[in-house]
């Protein structure tokens, strides 16, 4: 192969030699590529990687595949507070009651129950294993509870624990964790005693922080309890076999769960982490992901597959909250009355931000609450709200003259940097300019700059929201009472103090519907906040994929009754 | 001895940048605790004491730095059961490969379109690429990221079978696509730099003596053109290798990667203050490392560079 001599000076001829040498360039560099890709892949296999090659559904082996949106930080139930980690738990783990299908209370480990105003029973059924294949007994739980109160363990969700008696106590270090109100008189029964009545206690058990933990388990782990999946032990329907952080996570039926013939499915295979739904959207076009949830973008895109899109509310609620500190013009109700009587939270919804599944905010309690017998909003309407420019215009004008104002000056509305955000704020702010002629500055802050701004109470308005922790009014009802670390507006209201007391401790259920009824007025005719809406949320499930359950409390989506039926 | 140098260097700049990096931090409002719930005071002060929030800011600085010369980053405030340097050593390797992949294809890429488009001045090879380098350069990585991710789902649902993986990670098929991606921007530049670098060394002198003294084409194509052009393409290497690999956190999200750049991202903006350090240190030094690799190398190509 020698190269012909050709005149240097040949142009046409030197550009042919040199283009056949980066011809063999091109194909060697491509050659070699090929090769450092074999040796990536031999090194990736070592780093871990995500079951990405499985269908949504495995038909053979009643399997589907999933994406979550975050990676869960950890699996420890006694410090997990997101909702990555609610989801997972939530099929991993069962406590000692809890929701059926319907969002009823049902027994789970405990098989009954009893609740008075001083204690609660639980008595554990006999047949409930851990993943391991022993016994879950009395004090898995008492020694999880004990833990999570422990100061040592610093959990953010502590206080859910507050209404077992001297919880407060021990998490403020005051009480050894052994003072603790739990009791177990043998192995299966479970004696709680209440700092107060708290109705809601069954309900409470549900909850993730409430889930049972085996000691010598917990200790094995040397502080890294729920970090992999060989660091995790089960009580409920699955067992996570696989966790390849930020990629992929397996989770296996669980042999020993006493409940697994309602475990249909053999396995959830978590195929990949992102927060991107434009990318999971691909995914489940791709047939690689059985749920997805849609995005106000790619909802259209969603509808055009002609895909059997679902909506329903996520059990979160938006509001304007006021400041209600001295120092502040917001103080003052009249002004505050102004604002709610031309702001159209209708229009907001329906016609500004327009995005599925969201619902006119018109009260602090969602819609999903229950009540006595019915949900609560059905047994106590909100208090309806006639707009009124005119109304408006003449409480502005007395606000002024009581606040002894030549001209209004700016009022400063404290506001997210993310677009949702964005728009509302604007439109709020177009609103209050048009029908008021009101100066609103909007300061537009990111996250921990804005949650700084708000507990310096460094706002006259601010977009706020909240989520529930229990599933009980008293969740949103206490929100607004003047000791709560949550009202950073300041409001202090002593008939609401005494409403908020009703409802923590009464037994009697219509008598604490009737008190979260009087503080929704309160909030209502004070104008404490200003409700904008119940967040929606859009999602797809593949056709053949039945009985996903979407919930408020706990995993957001719940696959432990799910079945796959390729007929319909 | 210059090594040496270079190296002791390196090491007070990676101090230089942790400490900055510390104080910065801290001056930021909000702590890793402020969440859109707040804290009891009570269970806000048990967590400040867990993390040592509860401390001075001085003494928090030395106890950092001592954990730190003993390689121990500490416990992640988001992750609060798992270690920083568990993170780090978890993730980075999958960074580190979509980088390796990345800088590989847009070395490459730029070496052959820069010599091609050089050798094909102002003709119409020349005009296409130039045209498609200047979209590489401008249109921002998660456009074409998104571009790349929906063209394949179309590719997918066109064969009616999974020819590629529209995602997830795990074998050398989920790299391709994503380190292309990732290597795009890259790679356009370094087309640019190669054909501008080329076109100066066309008519230097010691090409116009090689031409004159009858040295056969090919060598003085390869060994007196490319090889003196390819210079400045191996000096910006260094800083794009940390760049492309500091960098793909977009890239990481939308292909559902266990990248270590997604934790990165997400650190800052939840002000996870170890993880924070943890990989700003790290990058750091990575960084670092690879401008002092490349300094190393160069002198190995051009031999004036070596001073010793």
């Amino acid at each position: 192969m020698s190269e012909p001599r050709i005149a240097p000076d040949s142009e046409a001829a030197y550009a042919k030699s040199a283009g056949r040498q980066l011809l063999i360039f091109g194909l060697l560099v491509v050659a070699a590529i090929v090769a450092l890709m074999w040796v990536l892949q031999a090194l990736a296999g070592m780093v871990g990687g995500s079951n990405a090659n499985a269908q949504a559904i495995n038909y053979a082996d009643q399997t589907i595949t999933i994406a979550l949106a975050e990676e869960p930080p950890q699996l420890d139930s006694t410090r997990a507070t997101d909702a990555s980690s609610g989801m997972v738990l939530g099929h991993l783990m069962e406590g000692l009651l809890r929701m059926d299908l319907n969002d009823r209370l049902e027994p789970a480990i405990a098989e009954r129950w009893e609740l008075t105003t001083t204690q609660a029973t639980f008595w554990l059924r006999k047949d409930a294993k851990w993943s391991d294949g022993r016994p879950i007994t009395a004090h898995d739980f008492s020694f999880a509870w004990r833990t999570v109160l422990d100061p040592a363990t610093a959990s953010r969700y502590s206080f859910l624990l507050y209404p077992i008696k001297n919880g407060r106590a021990i998490n403020e270090g005051k009480l050894p964790p052994d003072q603790l109100g739990v009791s177990t008189p043998d192995d299966y029964t479970v004696v709680v005693e209440l700092e107060n009545p708290t109705p809601f206690f069954g309900k409470m058990v549900t909850f993730q922080t409430y889930f049972p933990l085996r000691e010598d388990f917990y200790r094995s782990t040397n502080g890294k309890y729920g970090a992999d999946a060989d660091k995790l032990l089960s009580s409920g329907p699955f067992v996570a076999t696989s966790w390849v952080h930020g990629a992929s996570m397996y989770l296996e039926k669980n042999p020993h769960y006493w409940d697994r013939d309602r475990v249909k499915l053999n396995a959830i295979n978590i195929g990949y982490i992102t927060s991107d739904t434009n990318a999971t959207l691909n995914f489940f076009k791709d047939n690689k992901i059985a749920f997805t949830t849609l995005s106000a973008e790619n909802l259209r895109e969603a509808l055009e597959q002609r895909w059997h899109v679902k909506r329903e509310q996520d059990g979160t609620v938006f509001y304007l909250e006021f400041n209600h500190q001295p120092n502040r013009l917001t103080r003052n109700k009249k002004l505050r009355q102004a604002m709610q009587l031309v702001i159209d939270m209708d229009e907001l919804v329906y016609k500004v931000t327009k995005l599925p599944g969201y619902l006119p905010g018109e009260s602090l309690f969602p819609v999903w609450l229950m009540g006595v017998n019915d949900y609560f909003r059905k047994e106590y309407p909100a208090p309806e709200l006639k707009l009124d420019q005119d109304r408006a215009r003449q409480l502005l004008a007395e606000a002024k003259t009581e606040l002894g104002l030549e001209r209004w000056p700016e009022l400063v509305l404290l506001s997210g940097d993310n677009p949702l955000s964005s728009i509302q704020s604007e439109w709020v702010q177009g609103v209050l300019k048009e029908k008021l002629g009101l100066e609103l500055k909007i300061d537009k802050q990111i996250f921990k700059q804005r949650l700084e701004k708000m507990h310096a109470g460094d706002f006259d308005m601010v977009l706020g929201g909240w989520g529930p922790d229990y599933d009980d009014p008293l969740t949103f009802g206490d929100l607004f009472a003047s000791w709560n670390v949550q009202n950073r507006g300041g409001y202090a209201s002593d008939e609401l103090d005494r409403l908020v007391a009703i409802a923590q401790s009464s037994v009697d259920t219509e008598e604490r519907m009737r008190a979260f009824a009087g503080i929704q007025q309160i909030i209502f005719d004070d104008v404490v906040i200003l409700p904008m809406y119940e967040r929606g949320v859009t999602y797809v499930v593949h056709p053949d994929l039945h009985n996903v359950k979407r919930r408020v409390i706990g995993a957001a989506v719940d696959y432990t009754s799910a079945y796959i039926d390729r007929g319909s | 001895m210059y090594t040496l140098k270079r190296l002791l260097l390196g090491l007070i700049t990676i101090w230089f940048i942790a400490t900055a990096t510390f104080f910065g931090m801290h001056a930021v409002p909000g702590d890793p605790l402020t969440t859109d719930k707040a804290l009891n005071p009570t269970i806000r002060e048990n967590l400040e004491e867990k993390y040592g929030l509860d401390k001075p800011l001085g003494t928090q600085y030395v106890i950092y730095l001592q954990n730190l010369v003993q390689g121990d980053f500490g416990i992640s405030f988001t992750q609060e059961n798992r270690q920083v340097n568990d993170i780090i050593a978890e993730h980075f390797p999958v960074s580190a490969t979509l980088g390796i992949l990345a800088i590989v294809f847009s070395a490459a890429g730029g070496v052959l379109w820069g010599a091609l488009t050089a050798l094909y001045r102002n003709r119409l090879p020349d005009t296409i690429i130039m045209f498609l380098v200047i979209l590489g350069i401008s249109v921002p990585s998660f456009v074409v990221a998104a571009i790349g991710q929906l063209s394949l789902v179309n590719l997918n649902q066109t064969a009616g079978t999974s020819i590629l993986p529209v995602g997830g990670w795990g074998t050398i098929w989920h790299m391709i696509v994503p380190s292309m991606v990732l290597g795009l921007s890259t790679m356009a530049y370094l087309t640019r730099l190669m054909r501008s670098s080329m076109l100066e060394i066309v008519n230097a002198d010691y090409v116009r003596t090689a031409k004159a003294k009858g040295v056969p084409a090919p060598q003085i194509f390869s060994r007196h053109q490319l090889r003196n052009a390819i210079l400045p393409v191996i000096t910006v290497l260094g800083p794009q290798i940390a760049i492309i690999t500091t960098g793909g956190f977009v890239v990481e999200i939308i292909f559902a990667i266990p990248g270590l750049g997604r934790y990165f991202v997400q650190a800052v903006q939840q002000l996870d203050y170890t993880v924070i350090m943890g990989t700003t240190v790290f990058y750091g030094a990575f960084l670092v490392f690879m401008v002092i690799l490349v300094d190393l190398i160069y002198g190995f190509i051009d031999p004036r560079v070596r001073l010793e």
